[in-house]
């Protein structure tokens, strides 16, 4: 059987390590750490949000921010402040997360997600969500179901979950495509991609992340379990 | 209300305590983690108490400034995130981020920490850049000591990356160090009421009345910052500094 460059089977992820409750002064918090990419979040709130003409008397909002360190990329330093790509990241993510939380018996106020990735190997959104759904569910908020995100693709052939940046800059034809499964509902809450697949290898792709996910969703399940009884899986 | 928590905080310092039992030129404890970001050419994690912070360093090719042709450059960036505080938010650098990433470049800069001689590739042409990056995970008091320390780490941690003249390779390290000199510790003095503290919990921070950063090496001292409002007397500067210099020796062993 084929194998990948770190001799991982197909639909393998990579060693995943998570803990709850790492930033003391947040209201909830996580860090998550897939193969490389590691992911903290922080989250703020509900508090009251300022400047006032944001503020919605309906519901509150859901405030989403990701962040790479400066020194965590392949390559160059990444220019500290918002880019291009971390605003469209951060927007996502919001989008990936609000779907289960309800915000109705919040109104004016915010809830703030603050995602911090001191070193990363691709797949860095799909941990920042993974990392944030487990700080909202620690910092006590009313959830319908997790987040459980993870990177599915091709490379060449290949159909692959949780690709690592040597696999996403392979030659060849590569497609990434990030994906936020709604773990119990089976719906996803974050589809993006870019490369080259054909329909049935998307299908399939999603399929075999759909199955991954739940993995991952255990692991969210047990860091909290963790936490709350007193423990912690940290390596 | 910060009246009353200042002076019930200088209640404990007459009996030669701090709220969280230690004595007032106690730090809280620190560890020190090298490694921790592996694309970075070197990094750290500091930890004093909950106050805890990442500093990594990456180094690329650049033009030198027109006044230094010889000499590679230095930059220290700070960046207070907002996952570390409540107080913090997102945005352009504050005031107090960037007088922090000041501190702590000054004190490498003028301490000479780094060779920067040898960072010189090509006169005028072509220079290492290093650049120091420090972010907050959780704040609580203490951050310029900490992030000082933390950049210390990182810079004796750095390896080179692979540069063959023409390209950087930032796949191949090489072993290479960055050429250090010196090793500037900063130890922040903060005065309240008459009594001299160290390593503030953001409790203590915020009753404070003045702070002094000292920033020293083998016992000389190579940059000052004088911070919040009270004035200090020369008394004052004379016995913060001695307690700077002291204590700088302490927290240098920890890298």
């Amino acid at each position: 059987m084929k194998t990948r460059p770190d001799g991982r089977k197909f639909d393998e992820l990579r060693p995943i390590s998570a803990k709850a409750g790492i930033v003391k002064n947040a209201d909830g918090s996580a860090m998550f750490k897939i193969g490389d990419t590691i992911a903290y979040a922080a989250v703020y709130g509900p508090r009251e949000l300022y400047p006032k003409f944001l503020q919605d008397p309906t519901k509150g909002i859901l405030r989403c921010r990701y962040n790479m360190m400066p020194f965590s990329g392949a390559g160059e330093r990444v220019k500290p402040g918002p880019s291009r790509r971390s605003t469209e990241i951060s927007m996502v993510t919001e989008k990936a997360l609000l779907p289960v939380l309800n915000l109705e018996d919040f109104p004016n106020a915010v809830v703030d997600v603050f995602i911090d990735l001191p070193q990363t190997d691709a797949g860095t959104r799909c941990a920042g969500i993974c990392a944030a759904s487990i700080a909202l569910a620690d910092a006590g908020l009313w959830m319908r179901e997790m987040v459980s995100s993870v990177s599915v693709g091709k490379v060449n052939e290949d159909i692959l979950v949780d690709l690592t940046y040597e696999e996403e800059s392979a030659e060849g034809e590569v497609a990434d495509i990030p994906v936020a499964y709604l773990p119990k509902s089976g719906r996803v809450s974050l589809l993006q991609m870019d490369g080259e697949i054909s329909k049935d290898e998307l299908v399939k792709a999603l399929e075999l992340g759909r199955q991954a996910s739940l993995q991952i969703y255990e692991v969210q399940k047990q860091t909290l379990l963790d936490k709350y009884r007193g423990e912690s899986n940290e390596e | 209300m910060r009246n009353d928590e200042r002076s019930h905080l200088i209640k404990f310092l007459e009996k030669g305590l701090r709220f969280d039992g230690r004595k007032l030129d106690e730090f809280r404890p620190i560890t020190v983690e090298y490694g921790v970001s592996k694309n970075a050419e070197g990094s750290s994690r500091v930890k004093f108490g909950d106050t805890e912070l990442f500093a990594g360093v990456k180094m690329s090719v650049e033009k030198p400034y027109p006044d230094t042709p010889g000499q590679g450059n230095l930059m220290v960036g700070v960046e207070l995130s907002p996952m570390s505080s409540p107080d913090f938010e997102t945005g352009p650098p504050s005031p107090v981020a960037v007088e922090l990433a000041r501190v702590v470049d000054r004190g490498i800069r003028e301490s000479k920490a780094i060779d920067t001689q040898k960072l010189c590739l090509t006169v005028g042409e072509k220079v290492w850049m290093v650049a120091i990056d420090i972010v907050t995970v959780n704040a609580d008091g203490g951050l310029i000591d900490a992030s000082a320390l933390a950049a210390l780490a990182a810079i004796k941690d750095a390896k080179f990356p692979s540069y063959d003249g023409l390209k950087l390779d930032y796949n191949n390290h090489t072993d290479e160090p960055l050429p250090i000199l010196k090793r500037p510790i900063a130890v922040t003095v903060y005065k309240v009421g008459r009594h001299f503290i160290i390593d503030p919990t953001g409790e203590e921070e915020e009753v404070v009345d003045a702070r002094l950063t000292v920033t020293s090496f083998d016992g000389k001292l190579c940059a000052l910052q004088k911070g919040d409002l009270t004035p200090l007397s020369l008394e004052d500067v004379e016995s913060m500094v001695s307690l700077g210099l002291m204590k700088a020796k302490e927290l240098a062993r920890h890298l």
